[in-house]
């Protein structure tokens, strides 16, 4: 008779087995597509051979360049300037007691998250329209202002977090040692939320880079970002040069999302 | 509008200082709780030079869905170079009254003088004492030697002297090998003497340690409670020591202030709270205690048990029904006639003692006996053995309830 | 001898400060910073975020412009107009039916995906939390990097599977399943699968969270108590693990409802959801007012879902 397994109390008959599929099924479509980001033909489910030809391509295609360079420069601005402001509302909002206004700062902060991007896009068209008629002004300052505010509750979420985590003995006990406000800070709750900090502006940055619906609304012709730029392409034929910049956006995610991790689980 | 206040409190201050000057030197620093207004006296302030912190009717009150009376109307003052303990049970507010007196928590009212000087409205950072917080509160990200030097670089001290003061404070504590450490990477008992260095190195006024010892084993903290007194021995600092550790408080104090439930009960020094302690709270709480009802008159008390004793009373109780404090180990097996007749109920053996319960014939009280044992190990009466109890001269003490 | 004397030798009491003034001072102080360092966050999300709604909100009452934008004049069109049209030749009221079935596909798509991410979502998450310490977080991890992945590239790896030249269609024509490639693309079918794909992350982590917290050793107990592994299921981590099921199901319907992406680059021109239906009124149909009309409704929509979604979990929060 064959042996059986002891018995486990965590063990679901099935569980496994349906859950080793999600893993699989959340990754072929991922693997196949960095996979045909290096075929060598134009098929994106024939394999012709090994080439970076793709990569080339994207790398030399104006749109793709100023798309990406488009994307980088407003996260990076987007998720500092969201990250200052996050961080300072997580300051303000934790390790307190009720005060008045507590709960409407906090329903402002988290407004963003509350309701579907596309209703927050219409309205941003409405009033940038608006505005942009007025001021005949059609910089990238809308997409900056739009992709400041829905990062603010990303960036505010780690740092609210860390923060809770920190005990503020430690700031009186800074102060007990004579520091006034501003060292106490400067010297133990700034670099005691820092992990939250990095978090944030890492969660803040994914966030911009990724933003499709509220971009495709707010920007003026000849904004594309990355993932508008993308968007467009697929009206077309669609190439493996789509894959080469996906995986290379996949990537990129991938490697802030591992340092957010590490950063976050790396409590001292 | 800051200054100015600050102007006119140290007008007050100067006023006090000077009418200092003619009082009696050896008039008693007393503490109070929870008597009617004192009567203002100009005159009599000599005191006042020797007196590091003056609590004056501090009360401190947390309102919530419950209002929470964690100081009430506490007045103390403690003596320049002095280790004094604040002594009681968890929520008692020792806890509480240190947190003010460190500047954390503002007191709902009273005011808060230290060395002749209202400090009420300073905030901490701006106030000459320093906490050994409970945990410590070390800071993760620095080693211990930018732990030691913090203080000293958030007053602006001159670089060579913080320098030479951290040698000094790791030499104190002897912590110098472990310098560069971070304080994730050493002990509990290390963490504690870092704590206590980092604490003295701005030489305070006053040094407030919030139950300190609590996390450390019974061996080291012994060790640290003799180091302790050391340290307050060497650096001449006022000591004000919280903990609910009664063996600990008799031990390290000159003086000690008991407190429940927000106000201060009794303070004086580690022989007068364990002999004539003034309340049964006092007397249950340290030590262990049997009371007898007793009828006072006079200076003496005539026992529901039988016999009359001379007595102390120290919160001056008036005549009549009263309950007295007997102390376990102040009794004895006798066999003199005025002796109480009493039987025996258990004995427990407890290595250097002989815990003994026995039961007055006459009143029908329990009365707990602590008997020393003998080399040999024997002697000792049966369980239901009758037995005579007699009380050593000067034993008994009239508690007020 | 006494321990107590009168206060005889006391120092003479300034005036004493007003019971509780100096605490007052403290908080007020307190509440002032407080409100300074949100100052910049609260400004920039109200008048880029949470204030556009109402200017939204005040275009929904106006009359569409002749090429875009509106005109200002009052009306209530927008409003009527998402359930009613007004018949071209007789004037008369009818069901919108094109909305109608608009609003249907996201209803009911947004459902079957919630379904289905529970069916995969719950017993992954009772997986990933029965690993052994150690490696529960690499699973963990594995489930979160495509949360935080590009959602369009996601979207992208679905079309690329499921297109007429597509690898799923080259297997089962190849395997001889099927003669010629199955149509997949732009019918309701991908899209549903497209946002289960995309979504199920949002699904397990919240029931991950709601099983880490359950203690292992009720199970144990139940084990104990004669139970089968279907009763232990039913009687004791389904009812422990709802709250979970109840956040995660949430987190999924809210945004299925108001997708965007999947739905236009998977359904195509013809199966559109409530989004695709919004941004049409934008472009080709030139009718701003009834788009803002309907970003409110689904607005409204999605604030009753996640004020459910809030009661239960500070409900659970009470109870836990």
């Amino acid at each position: 008779m064959a042996e059986r397994a002891p018995f486990s109390v965590q063990t679901i008959p099935g569980f496994a087995a349906i859950a080793i599929f999600t893993f699989v099924a959340i990754y072929t479509p991922l693997v196949i597509l960095v996979a045909f980001s290096f075929n060598a033909g134009d098929s994106l489910a024939i394999w012709e051979g090994f080439s970076l030809k793709w990569y080339y391509r994207a790398a030399a295609n104006e749109q793709v360049q100023s798309a990406a360079i488009r994307s980088l420069y407003l996260a990076g601005i987007s998720a500092s300037v969201a990250t200052v402001a996050a961080t300072m509302a997580a300051l303000a909002t934790t390790r307190t007691r009720h005060f008045p206004g507590k709960t409407m700062i906090y329903a402002l902060i988290n407004q963003p998250l509350m309701i579907p991007e596309i209703v927050t896009a219409v309205a941003l068209l409405i009033v940038f329209a608006w505005v942009k008629v007025a001021t005949g002004h059609t910089s990238m300052i809308y997409l900056i202002a739009a992709h400041t505010a829905f990062c603010i509750p990303f960036a505010y979420l780690p740092i609210r977090a860390r923060l809770e985590t920190m005990d503020d003995t430690l700031e009186k006990a800074a102060a007990d040692l004579y520091a006034g406000r501003w060292q106490v800070f400067r010297r133990i709750t700034l670099p005691m939320m820092m992990p939250g900090i990095i978090a944030g502006l890492m969660l803040a940055f994914v966030i911009s880079m990724d933003d499709v619906v509220i971009t495709e609304f707010v920007k003026s012709a000849g904004q594309d970002t990355l993932p508008t730029y993308m968007l467009g392409q697929l009206r077309r034929v669609v190439t493996p040069e789509i894959n080469a910049i996906s995986t290379v956006v996949v990537f990129a995610g991938a490697f802030l999302v591992t340092i957010f991790f590490w950063v976050s689980s790396n409590r001292r | 509008m800051q200054n100015l206040r600050y102007a006119r409190q140290n007008e007050t201050v100067g006023t006090t200082t000077e009418t200092g000057q003619d009082g009696g030197p050896n008039t008693i620093m007393q503490a109070q709780t929870d008597v009617a207004e004192p009567a203002p006296m100009p005159g009599d302030t000599s005191n006042t030079r020797e007196i590091a912190i003056d609590a004056r009717k501090i009360s401190k009150i947390y309102r919530g869905e419950d209002e929470v009376r964690a100081l009430d109307n506490v007045s103390v003052r403690i003596r320049r170079n002095e280790f004094f303990t604040l002594l009681g049970p968890s929520g008692c507010g020792k806890t509480t009254l240190l947190r003010v007196i460190a500047g954390f928590e503002p007191p709902t009212s009273g005011q808060l003088w230290l060395n002749g000087k209202d400090i009420s409205r300073l905030p901490p950072n701006k106030r000459p004492v320093n906490t050994v917080f409970q945990n410590y509160a070390l800071f993760p990200h620095m080693s211990v030697a930018n732990n030691i030097k913090f203080g000293l670089e958030m007053l602006g001290k001159p670089k060579a002297e913080i320098n030479q003061t951290v040698e000094e404070m790791l030499t104190l504590v002897q912590m110098q090998a472990m310098k560069a450490r971070r304080t994730s990477e050493i002990s509990g008992g290390q963490q504690q003497r870092v704590a206590l260095a980092r604490a003295l190195a701005p030489k305070p006024e006053v040094l407030l340690l919030d139950e300190p010892l609590s996390a450390l084993d019974l061996k080291l903290r012994k060790e640290m409670q003799m180091e302790l007194k050391r340290l307050q021995h060497e650096t001449g600092i006022t000591f004000i020591f919280v903990t609910h550790d009664q063996e600990e408080a008799l031990t390290m104090s000159d003086r000690i202030a008991v407190m429940s439930a927000g106000k201060i009960l009794q303070i004086g020094s580690p022989q007068e709270i364990y002999q004539r302690p003034a309340e049964r709270f006092v007397a249950n709480f340290i030590g262990e205690s049997n009371f007898l009802d007793a009828r006072l008159s006079g200076g003496s008390v005539t026992l529901k048990a039988g016999g009359t004793f001379p007595v102390e009373n120290p919160a001056n109780v008036a005549d009549g029904d009263v309950s007295v404090l007997l102390r376990p180990e102040h009794a004895f097996l006798s066999d003199a006639e005025d002796a109480l007749p009493a039987r025996v109920e258990t004995v427990v053996y407890s290595g250097e003692a002989t815990s003994m319960h026995t039961r007055l014939e006459q009143s029908g009280e329990p009365v707990k006996l602590r008997l020393a044992n003998a080399p040999t190990g024997s002697g000792m009466p049966e369980e239901g053995a009758q037995v005579r109890i007699g009380i050593q001269p000067g034993a008994l003490s009239v508690l007020k309830d | 001898m006494a321990y107590v004397t009168p206060e005889s030798e006391a120092l003479p009491l300034d005036a004493p400060a007003e019971p509780g003034a100096l605490e007052a001072e403290h908080s007020s102080r307190d509440v002032r910073q407080r409100w300074f360092l949100s100052l910049p966050s609260i400004l920039i999300i109200f008048f880029f975020a949470a204030g556009p709604l109402s200017v939204m909100l005040l275009y929904s009452f106006l009359t569409p412009g002749n090429y875009s934008g509106v005109k200002w004049e009052f009306s209530t069109d927008a409003w009527s107009s998402i359930l009613m049209q007004r018949d071209i030749f007789d004037d008369t009221l009818q069901w919108a039916d094109a909305h109608l079935s608009i609003f249907w596909r996201s209803l009911s798509l947004s459902m079957i995906t919630t379904a289905l991410t529970l069916i995969f979502g719950l017993p992954t998450a009772w997986f990933i939390s029965t690993r052994p310490p150690g490696r529960r977080e690499l699973w963990l991890f594995l489930m979160t990097v495509p949360s935080w992945t590009n959602l369009l590239v996601r979207t992208i790896a679905v079309q690329e599977m499921i297109r007429a030249e597509g690898v799923i269609n080259n297997v089962l024509v190849f395997v001889g399943i099927v003669d010629e490639p199955v149509q997949m693309m732009f019918t309701n079918f991908a899209i549903g699968l497209g946002m289960t794909y995309v979504y199920l992350p949002l699904m397990v982590l919240p029931i991950y969270a709601a099983v880490e917290k359950l203690d292992k050793r009720l199970l144990e107990a139940c084990y104990d108590l004669y139970a089968s592994r279907w009763q232990a299921f039913y009687r004791v981590i389904l009812p422990l693990v709802k709250p979970g099921i109840i956040a995660g199901s949430i987190l999924v319907f809210v945004p299925c409802l108001g997708a965007y992406v999947v739905p236009r680059v998977l359904g195509g021109g013809k199966n559109l959801m409530f989004g695709n239906l919004i941004e049409l009124q934008f472009g080709a149909g030139r009718n701003w007012p009834l788009g803002a009309s309907l970003s409110f409704t689904l607005m409204v929509i999605v604030m009753v879902a996640l004020i459910f979604y809030i009661r239960v979990t500070s409900q659970e929060r009470k109870d836990g």
